[in-house]
This record gives C-alpha cells, structure tokens and sequence, in this order.
C-alpha cells in the first residue's frame, strides 16, 4: 500500500482497540520469567557449548603474537576463534569497526578471540589463558584536542547557512555566545549482547538479542560472505536495546563462527564489563550556541554548531540538527564537524542528534530568556513557528508547541516559579523549577506485515518488527483486532523472525507508527480477501464483533475461512507526504529539583512531559516509554558519564558500578500528558512516535531547574555536585 | 612476576600494560603457573542438593558455578536474568530461605540445603502473584528483563518491611519502618530498570503493599 495522501476516515478511527490503555499482551511472559531471550533458548539446539569473548587490552595497533597453547589445552575447550583461523571476514554495512580484530586493533575491547567450552565456566577461565602481544600505535582520543581536525559530515548534515548569520548576529540588540560539553553516554540496556548461533550444514541460524532484523541479516551475510538467504535471525524478546542493538554486534559474528569452528550450537553473551567498549556509544560532544535577538525577545540569529568524533568509518553525532526546526528566525547556522577519534564506535542512542543537541540548545534558550527578561516559556512561545523555517513553504503537519508549554505550565504550577534564582528555600534544600522544549522528527519507513485469518476466526499477526520493551507486540495485536473486529484475545502476535515480512524494525521511534501501518497494509487486504470469499464486494464491510457486515447481511468473520485459513501481506510504503510537510513531535518537559544548600547533592522531585504526538496507539505503553526516556534523561543531566582514558584510550567506568544510571531512590513520580490529536499526514494510523521524543530536552530542564534553584550555571555535562559546590547561595 | 612497577611507570599504568602483555599470568601470586594448570585438568565439581521452588534438586556442579548459572543453565529456569553477573544490576534477584539476593554473587555449592524461590516459583502465567498481576496492571516494566529481579525484589522488601527490619531511608533504627514510597524506593535501588520503569513499579508494589498490609 502506497501512503501517498493524508489519511482520511479508516477503520483504526473506530478506536475500539486502538488508542486503549491495554496491558501489555506478552505481560504475564514477562513477569513470569516465561518469555525466553537470545541466551535462554535452551530447546532451540541441542548440544549447546558456550563462547567467551577476549577483547583486545590495547585502543590502536597490531596484535604480534598470540598464544593458545595454554588456553587449548585447558579443560573443556573445544575451539578457539581467531583472525587467523576465522576465514575471510568482511564488513557490515553498518559497522564502522570489524567485529574481530587480527591482526589490526582499532579499539579497546575490540574482539581478538572466542574461547568455545564445554561450560561457561571452563569458557571464561579458559579465556583469561589467552595470551596476547601487541605493538601498540599512538591514538587520538580526546575530542577538544582533535576538534580542529573535524570535517564537514556532507552526506549526513551538510552545512545549513540560511540568510546571513554573521551580519544579523552582529547586529542583533541581544547577544549570547556559549559552549558546551556533552560526554560520551553508555546504553547500559539490562540484557547484554547475547546470541545462539547453530549451523545446518551452510545455513546459519541466530537466536539473537537484536532491534532491525533485516539490515542485520544483511550485515552478517556480509561480514561472513553468505548469502542472505542462508542466514536466518530469531529475536522474539530483547532485554532494551536504546540503539545499542541496532546492529550486529561481535557476539552474534563470534558464535557464528565458534559453532562452525566447534561443529556445535555455541552460545555467547557479552560480559558486563566489555559492553562499554566492545560496542557502541552516544558520542561526546562539544557545541557552541550564539542566538541573537530583537530587545523584545525575537531571535534574529541562530547559529548552532557542533564536534563530535569517530573512527574512520564512523558517524558524526547530529547534536546542532533540532536548531534547524525548532525556532523562528531568519538567520541561520547550522554544522557538525566529524574528527577523528581511536576511541570505541560511536553511533546511535535514544534520540540521537537531539538528544545532546536538546541538552545544550534548551540550556542556551533558559539564558538567553533571563539575559531578555523574559519567562523561558514566553520566550519560546514567541519564537515559534508553524513552518520549516529553512524552507518556509514547507508548514510542519502538526505543530503544538505552544500548547505543550502552555499545558503544561499550567499543570505544573510554573506561576509558582520565582525567576531569580537561589531565592526558594525549603529547610536545608533549595527548590527551582525548570522547562525545555522537546522536538523530534517522525521518520517515515516501508513496513511489512503478513496476517492470516484462521479456520476458528482468530488472527495470526507474523512481520520481523521487533519488541525492545516498546510495547509492539500489543500495539500491533490491537491494529490487528481493530481491522478485523475481533477481540483483542484472539489476535496472536509472532515478531522477530527474519522469515516473516520485513518491517522499519526499532529505531528513531518510527517503530510504532510504521510497523502499525504495515499490518494496517496487510489487513485492508486481508479484509478485502474476505469479503471477496463472503460474496460482500459492493460497497464497503463493516469488520465489528467477528462478525462482517454489509447493508443488513452479517456474518460471521470465521465463515470466509471455514475451507482453510486465509493470509494477506502487504508493506506500507511512503510517498513524498514527508517532502511537502514537516513531520515531528513536540513536547515540553518540566522538573522540579531540590539541591542540598550545603552538599550540592540534586534530588530529583517532580517531572512532568506533555507530548504532541500524533493519535496515541496505547497510552499505557506509549506513557511507559516517556517515563523511561524522561528517567534518561534525568541520568544524562546528572550522572552518566563514560570517563575517557585519555592516554590509552578507552571508557574506563566500563560496567554498572561504574557508569552509574538512575536508579529507584533517583526518580519521583512521573507524569505524562498526551494531547489529544492525530497527524493524518503521518499514516493511516495517524500516529508518530514518542520513545525518542521523552528523553528531548529532559537534561535541559533538570539542568535549568538547578540553575533556579541554586544559581549554579553549568555547561558541562553531567551535572554531578563538584560542579555546583563553588556556586551555591552563601549558607546562611 | 615483578611485584613492583618497573621504574617509570605510573602504578596505574602498569596494571593495564600487565593486563596487556600478562593476561596469562593473572594469578594470585601464591600459585605457580603449573600448580594452577593441573588445578585446571580436574575442574573441581560438587554435588549439591538444594529446593528449588518447593523442588528437590540435585546437582553436580563445578564450584565456580553460581547459584544464578545453576538455575539458568542447569535447571533451565531462565526467569532469574544474568544482566552484569557483578552484583551491580540486581536482574538475578532470586529469594533464598526467606530473604532477597544476588544469586550472581552466590556459589551454588555455597546453598547446599538451602530453599530457592524464582520467579517461576512466585506465580506463572494462568495463576499470577499478586506482584505480577501488578507489574502488568501499572506496566512496571518494558524490556522484561530486569522484571523479574524486580519482582522477587519486591516480594520480599515488603517482607522485610513487614520484619521490622530498617532501611537507610527509614527514620528510627528502633521504630518499625514504615511502608511508604521512600521506603520502597531505597529497598528497590538495587535492581536497575534502564527502560526506567521505576514510577510504575512503585505504583504497582504500593498497591500490593496496601492490599496485603
């Protein structure tokens, strides 16, 4: 189905299913511990031995020498894996870095070796009897000194320059110019990498824990020179993902070959400790903000530029990308510069680009108003805008800025706010209040889906979208159950199969709306395939109650396939929709925060989001991802940070002591409002995403929310009490 | 091997360079290589009898075998989740004669008689616990993967509460503790939910909480 007109009234309006705020469908799985993820298919192979992986101890270099002797000889070891007996390897297309190093090392932790056991134990034992010489190469890995070095990223952000930045900042009445620091960010999802992989004869199979199944078959036919269709992936469950399993990591390419090494199903999960390093990460980023403004508060200029840094094949982080949408103003600069870096491969995290960017620029908003005199809400307001501001013919599809600060001031008690900073005071704890805008774009992806009606009238939903803790699974069940008018119950929902129809998959909070729209696709033909087997084609049926009606013949939905099941596919595919309009979310978060007059320690203590996202498909599970970006978000402001080995090159906080992520006692309760809406220039589901958006602009307001409550400015994230010591109001 | 840095080089950095060029050679430096090689031809393996969820289970066992990888690999159990096997995520929580722990950070040989409760053991899917049925009513979870840590977790802080055993958050170390969200979130810091369902666990634990108080 070709989505190449803004949807107009369709089945999904009945919003008997959809829309509802239904408990997950796999829920009791879950909380039963029924629901088996990459390591836990115990019936899926038999035989199966176990994989430990080696990383490399060295960030840049060449490994000399290794020796297995020891490690071979060990007790249980069946196979050890290495550059020199893997066979030819290529690379994915969307690695920057090969997933096994030999006898070049690009980056710490990088994979040099898979012992293969009998037992896990003998595995990691055996492991640690590697042994392995390097020479080690002189690196590069700190941004601020190779900043210089950066290069325009012309594929990914080329240069905005809309008017005259320089002339229109020179001239404006209010000048500000600033810069920050975002650091490097773990995705840190609670289930490591983790993979099964067995072979039969030249067809591989993988059990693996992964977001985009399809780029991923592609990626290990590739890496292992196989064809596509000899690579099957399974991925039913995934313990989070946040971006960090968008890809084919070293577990999945390291048990593909430790089982055709062992002639043995080999499972492997990533230990703790090597995750940081082995896989990716949110670049750091450096960015400096000038805004420039009318003594009334119109911005005039807006330059927004950025430093992130990569290996050689790596990707910049599109930090300056939000300050093309976000605000009017009709001078512009807009840039990122890639320099180069030996530390481990950045690439993407929850709402990356915004993300960092939203950090720093809704930080530079909250000074910008003070240095105006304004209310950081009224501020914003009054640069809003209803079209693409770089090409203003183009107007966004549905904008609600405006309304999601106004909404949520009023819900928030804003007015309660005292502008000066430092002046509230509740015992020995400062009190203020914070706000940021939040932006992120809708992207629009083909999505397929297959859907079969069954001899006993339910329905079998079978696509390669996958579930990271999303929600699709019930989301697309209640797609299902709203097409076909049946209840919610009798849908049964199969994801993450490489041999169901390809899907967006899970990423950039596309998921929900594409993949919906895909079994939207899949249903309409389902339903059309039914009516054809009923005798009921003039005119249009009415799919309620698992019954099927048209004028006054009704009949039951199981009838069409009382002589065998009937299946439907079909793919949803994006016209130019996305061309003629902007489409992206909107929202507004506010935080309140407590900081200790005397310890600078911040306690987290109200969070609200408002969220202007297209029709809302479940807003129990659409709120959970919001509290759960917004519970990011908090992390990134205060405490999430992977400190940098400047001199040897690698991420030195690598495990969960470590890197610290919020925990219980960190986050208040959280609350979501939805406005109510639909963006049927989006999809026939009128739907976007909100995963992404939740976490936009959440460290701006945690960050803003210190500075009113304590006067402390910092630009440097995270924001932890060493950096707001020397600030604090005098102790009186 | 050298006990003392080489002249020159920072302690620290001696310990990376160790790690880079001795991997071999970790060993406390009592054991001699081949001492430690032949230990190694014979892993030492022990028999262990514990319950498993109102189960008798008997099992031979390398000792370095955790109580988290005798359920999962052994017993196939999978409920109990390995997120960090370090002690640092609590994914493994699993209830051992009555109190919560780290089943990552416990040897199976070390729980010989001892009584396990999983979260199969807590309830399943068409006869849910009272915490699972909430978890599922306030969506307390995403992923899925810490939940079930979360759960055990929960099941027994409000047992612990009950006791009259204090927290850090509670006020008095005499005066029973009470049950309130402070409470509950400083006795649940321990289990690290990424996907940051946390105001919903909350939510869901409170309501258990009230109904069972």
């Amino acid at each position: 189905m070709k989505f190449d007109t803004p949807a107009t009234t369709n089945p999904i309006d009945r919003l008997k299913v959809i829309g509802q705020p239904t408990d997950r469908i796999e829920g009791p799985l879950k909380t039963c511990g029924q629901a088996p993820y990459a390591y836990e298919q115990h019936e899926a192979a038999q035989h199966q031995a176990y994989g430990f992986m080696v990383g490399s101890a060295i960030a840049k270099g060449r490994i000399t020498r290794m020796d297995l002797d020891q490690a071979r000889a060990a007790p249980g070891v069946l196979a050890i894996v290495t550059a020199a007996n893997a066979g030819k390897l290529g690379k994915g297309k969307y690695n920057a870095a090969h997933l096994l190093a030999g006898p070049e090392v690009q980056h710490y932790h990088q994979a040099v070796a898979l012992v293969v056991a009998e037992t896990f134990e003998q595995a990691r034992a055996a492991a640690q009897l590697v042994h392995v010489e390097y020479s080690v190469d002189k690196g590069r890995f700190d941004l601020a000194a190779v900043r210089d070095q950066g290069v325009e990223p012309k594929d990914e952000l080329p240069d905005v320059r809309h008017g005259d930045f320089d002339t229109a900042f020179a001239a404006a009445a209010v000048q500000f110019d600033q810069t920050y620091s975002t650091p490097d960010q773990s995705h840190a999802m609670m289930e490591p990498h983790a993979t099964l992989a067995a072979w039969q004869g030249d067809h591989l199979t993988l059990w693996t824990s992964n977001q985009m199944i399809a780029w991923s078959v592609g990626d290990i036919a590739a890496t292992l020179g196989l064809p596509k269709d000899k690579v099957r992936l399974i991925s039913p469950y995934i313990g989070g993902g946040f971006g960090g399993k968008l890809f084919i990591r070293a577990d999945a390419i390291l048990a593909a070959l430790g089982a055709r090494l062992a002639s043995r199903p080999v499972k492997v999960a990533l230990a703790r400790p090597q995750m940081a390093n082995n896989t990716t990460h949110r670049p750091a980023t450096l960015q400096r903000i000038r805004l420039g403004a009318t003594t009334d508060g119109k911005l005039t200029a807006i330059a927004h530029e950025g430093w992130s840094g990569n290996l050689a094949e790596g990707k910049v982080e599109l930090a300056a990308q939000p300050s093309q949408l976000l605000y009017a103003g009709e001078n512009r600069l807009v840039s990122m510069r890639l320099a180069p870096l030996d530390l481990p491969e950045g690439n993407a995290m929850r709402a990356p680009g915004e993300a960092p960017g939203l950090m720093v620029l809704e930080i530079a908003m909250d000074e910008m108003a003070e240095k105006l005199k304004l209310d950081p809400i009224q501020f914003r307001i009054l640069n809003d805008t209803q079209v693409d501001p770089v090409k203003t013919e183009r107007p966004f599809s549905r904008r609600r800025l405006i309304e999601c600060l106004q909404t949520g001031a009023e819900h928030f008690g804003w007015d309660k706010r005292n502008a000066t900073p430092g002046t509230r005071r509740e015992g020995r704890w400062l009190i203020g209040m914070g706000v940021a805008a939040a932006i992120r774009n809708n992207l629009l992806v083909k999505s397929g889906a297959k859907v079969r009606l069954e001899r006993d009238g339910k329905i079998t939903v079978e696509t390669d979208m996958t579930d990271i803790g999303t929600g699709s699974y019930t989301i697309i069940a209640q797609t299902a159950a709203e097409m076909m008018g049946v209840e919610l119950a009798d849908v049964t929902v199969h994801l993450g199969d490489s041999n169901f129809p390809v899907s967006s998959g899970s990423g950039g909070q596309f998921g929900a709306n594409c993949s919906t729209a895909g079994v939207y696709a899949a249903c309409m033909k389902l339903r059309e395939a039914v009516t054809k087997k009923l005798g009921m084609t003039e005119g249009e049926a009415v799919f309620a109650e698992g019954h099927v009606q048209l004028g006054s013949r009704q009949v039951p939905l199981r009838n069409a396939a009382q002589n065998g099941a009937i299946e439907a596919e079909d793919s949803i595919e994006f016209a130019d929709l996305a061309k003629q309009y902007q489409q992206s979310t909107f929202g507004a978060h506010f935080v309140e925060v407590a900081v200790d007059a005397f310890t600078g320690e911040v306690r987290v203590r109200r969070m609200l989001a408002v969220c202007s996202a297209g029709r809302i498909l479940n807003p129990k599970t659409a709120r959970s991802q919001v509290i759960g970006a917004m519970t990011m978000g908090v992390g990134a402001a205060l405490m999430e940070e992977l400190a940098v080995d400047k001199r040897l090159g690698f991420f030195v906080n690598h495990d969960l002591a470590g890197y610290e992520v919020p925990v219980h006692a960190d986050i208040p309760h959280q609350e979501v409002i939805f406005l109510d809406e639909t963006d049927p220039i989006s999809s026939p589901m009128k739907a976007k995403g909100v995963g992404e958006l939740g976490i936009c602009g959440v460290s701006a307001a945690v960050a803003n929310a210190i500075y009113n409550a304590t006067g402390a400015r910092v630009r440097e994230y995270p924001i932890t009490l060493d950096k707001i010591l020397d600030s604090l109001p005098p102790m009186i | 091997m050298n006990d003392h840095p080489p002249s020159g080089l920072s302690r620290r950095r001696f310990l990376i360079l160790g790690a880079v060029t001795a991997t071999a050679f970790a060993l406390p430096p009592f054991i001699s290589l081949k001492a430690y090689a032949a230990h190694l031809e014979q892993p030492a393996m022990a028999n262990v009898t514990f319950e498993v969820n109102g189960k008798p289970q008997a099992l031979e066992v390398d000792n370095r075998t955790t109580l988290l990888d005798a359920l999962r690999e052994h017993l196939h159990l999978t409920g109990s989740k390995k997120g960090c096997d370090h002690g640092q995520c609590g994914a493994c929580t699993v209830i051992v004669d009555g109190r919560r722990i780290n089943s990552c950070l416990t040897l199976a040989v070390m729980q010989d008689g001892a009584k396990v409760t999983t979260v199969e053991g807590l309830g399943l899917p068409d006869r849910l616990h009272p915490m699972q049925a909430a978890f599922i009513k306030h969506d307390g979870y995403q992923c899925g993967y810490c939940t079930p840590g979360q759960i055990c977790s929960a099941v027994a802080a409000l047992k612990e509460i009950r006791d009259g055993i204090p927290s850090h958050a509670s006020p008095s170390l005499t005066e029973p503790p009470q049950l309130i969200t402070s409470e509950l979130q400083e006795r649940m810091s321990g289990n690290i939910c990424r996907c940051g369902a946390y105001s919903n666990i909350i939510e869901a634990i409170s309501e258990v909480a009230e109904v069972s108080a």
